[in-house]
């Protein structure tokens, strides 16, 4: 087990950089989630962790070696990937066993090693099948057996669950945390899913065009992003941000509707700025969480619903920008009906309408 | 007036029937009926002049064929041995080249656009023991006084016939390795290389197991193509002198040909080709073995 700690890395083709002088620190035992869209550079990042790409500038230190020059096989490290990248050749048990083999450890520690990576993750009974005839998850626990037979400092997962479906997804993602909760190791993990990232991190990490916008716990990044677009990735559904003009110490939005400006949030006279407010804080009224003492209220025409069971999910247009609310204890509502909706404002965003930048104090 | 009305398959079939016939099928049993008789190509008579399995004993006990025999033998292994290491070598390098690899592969393909008679003449040049090219650069360089008799020993021109063929063909395992080089997912190398593996062990687990496929079919093809040899060697040794570098289908072309004895060249050609049929099937059983063993058989 060791630390992690990137300083200034840079990684360019040719003349074109892909990843900007990024800074991360990780600890020892942390379980840490790089997210962002496709294209972020939070994929070649990882890769520059593990060796697979060259790293242009800057340092990466595991533990207390700068590995910048070492080959992948020397960095102790362990990567799942995307495909699964199985031995197509080797039984799950040569797979698994296939690092120690490399490393000329003893048989029989070998043997022991494989039969508790497949204890753990429950292969015992598919080691002598090829991979070829086991399912995606399957498949996707063997990488991860792989991975966790050489006890290495660092895990490194590149979107090991995007080709999974819907549902193993989910059960993929309790055993990956239940992993970490059993052997304690670092762990890098790299997702475009935002989902994954809140569920799994210990603390993520949100990129964007090869920066990093923001670091923090799950809840941080949730209840405090640093600028509209963390606010908009993170979270579902997507925080609605509506254009508005700060007058006279209220939002006045461009159909000229007021609210009251957010505690906590400063905002000059004359200010463009954007109100960001998550679907659980805008709900009708009667079918809420209890008011809070900075409310606002609007009325607002549903144009279409999606029942989500313990909630309904409604869409409605304020100010002419679609904006989705929830409703709690759900009653049908018909498309056209104008419902009052209670905004509950101590929970929302101003973002500067040009930095997108938060405005909380 | 009565017409003959064939269904209306049989009609559409016939022209199919009758090119296999020509084709295939009457030379197949004239010249497998012919090698029980004792037909010569100079007197047509004696195609009627049934000898039962004479002439397969014959060919069976005449140490000249079985010479003839193992040295194709020996001819196909060290041939397609020597192919498919340059052939891997110079894939792999071709692979890593970044820039004007196209150019490089289009010029790999050189040697195989020219006739395999023109071949021999031309290596029957380098190699002449008077005029060579190889014998006078060793002069030259001062490494030899002598007339090296490249073509005349048969070791020597064993080497020679070899060198020739591998110049030839060993594009064949390069192009075919190259495909499969590119075909090979980069996920488990990359996978191997974090697992521990240095460049040469990436290589034996990862890299050569994908590629043993594409390995197999140019051995298969280049088996029959080996096990035919024939113009080449005509042309550099015509199989001498003294029977030296003779190869089976050298034996078969003079005695069928020179000598005349056409019965009797049928009956070797039939014994000559179970040996390729015995490398295609041995060939396309390790085919099947290294495909099913990467998930691709079935």
């Amino acid at each position: 087990m060791a630390d992690v700690v990137l300083r200034d890395v840079v990684k360019s083709y040719g003349a074109l950089p892909v990843v900007h002088a990024i800074n991360l620190d990780i600890a020892h035992g942390e379980f840490v989630v790089l997210v962002g869209p496709s294209g972020c550079g939070k994929s070649t990042t990882l890769r520059m962790i593990a060796g697979l790409e060259d790293i242009s500038g800057g340092t990466v230190k595991i533990g207390d070696r700068v590995v910048n020059d070492l080959p992948p096989r020397d960095r102790n490290i362990s990567m799942v990937f995307q495909n699964y990248a199985l031995y197509p050749h080797m039984t799950v048990r040569e797979n698994l066993g296939f690092s120690l083999h490399i490393a000329k450890r003893p048989k029989d520690e070998i043997v022991k090693a494989v039969a508790q990576a497949a204890e753990i993750l429950s292969l015992t009974p598919l080691l002598d099948r090829k991979p070829g005839q086991l399912s995606g998850g399957q498949r996707q626990r063997v990488a991860m057996g792989r991975a966790i037979v050489r006890h290495p400092d660092v895990f490194l997962f590149d979107e090991p669950l995007s080709n999974l479906d819907a549902k193993l997804r989910t059960q993929m993602r309790v055993e990956i945390k239940r992993l970490h909760q059993k052997v304690g190791t670092t762990i890098i993990y790299v997702t475009h899913d935002q989902i994954e990232a809140m569920t799994l991190a210990d603390r993520i990490v949100i990129m964007r065009d090869g920066h990093i916008v923001q670091i923090g716990t799950p809840l941080e990044v949730f209840e405090r992003p640093v600028n509209a677009f963390v606010a908009t990735f993170i979270g579902s559904p997507p925080m609605n941000l509506l254009p508005a003009t700060v007058t006279d110490g209220a939002l006045r939005l461009s159909d000229g509707t007021a609210i009251p400006l957010p505690p906590g949030l400063t905002a000059r006279d004359g200010q463009a700025v954007q109100f960001g407010v998550r679907a659980d804080n805008i709900m009708p009224e009667g079918h809420a969480m209890p008011p809070t003492s900075h409310m606002a209220f609007v009325d607002m025409p549903v144009t279409l619903t999606e029942p989500l069971g313990t909630e309904t999910l409604l869409f409605g247009t304020l100010a002419g920008t679609e904006v989705q609310a929830k409703m709690l204890n759900p009653r049908p509502v018909r498309t056209g009906e104008v419902l009052r909706f209670g905004i509950a404002l101590d929970k929302c965003h101003l973002f500067d309408a040009e930095t997108g930048a938060s405005l909380r104090v | 007036m009565y017409r003959l009305r064939l269904p209306p398959w049989l009609v559409l079939l016939t022209p199919a029937f009758v090119v296999l016939l020509m084709v295939i099928a009457i030379p197949l049993v004239l010249s497998f009926y012919s090698s029980f008789t004792a037909f010569q190509l100079t007197r047509p008579e004696t195609i009627t002049r049934w000898n039962g399995s004479f002439n397969y004993k014959k060919a069976l006990s005449d140490v000249y064929f079985w010479s003839a025999f193992g040295r194709t033998l020996l001819l196909v292994t060290v041939a397609l041995n020597l192919e498919m290491l340059l052939g891997l070598g110079l894939a792999l390098m071709v692979a890593k080249v970044t820039r004007g690899q196209r150019l490089l592969r289009t010029m790999m393909m050189f040697p195989m656009m020219f006739s395999p008679i023109l071949v021999g003449f031309q290596f029957k040049f380098i190699f002449n023991d008077n005029v060579g090219l190889l014998n006078n650069a060793l002069q030259s360089l001062g490494l030899t006084d002598i007339a090296i008799p490249w073509l005349v020993d048969g070791h020597l021109a064993f080497i020679a016939i070899v060198t020739a063929e591998v110049w030839t063909s060993t594009s064949v395992f390069a192009i075919l390795i190259l495909a499969g080089l590119f075909a090979i997912p980069q996920d488990p190398v990359e996978a191997a290389r974090v697992d521990g593996c240095t460049p040469w062990q990436t290589f034996r687990y990862v890299t050569l197991p994908f590629l043993m496929p594409f390995i197999y079919i140019a051995m298969a093809i280049r088996s029959l193509d080996v096990a035919r040899a024939y113009d080449i060697v005509q042309v550099m040794t015509a199989g001498g002198p003294a029977r030296r570098t003779e190869l089976l289908w050298t034996l078969i072309g003079r005695t069928g040909y020179v000598d005349a004895r056409m019965g009797y060249a049928n009956a070797m050609g039939y014994i000559a080709i179970l040996l390729s049929i015995v490398f295609t099937v041995y060939f396309f059983r390790k085919l099947t073995t290294a495909r099913t063993s990467l998930g691709m058989g079935d």
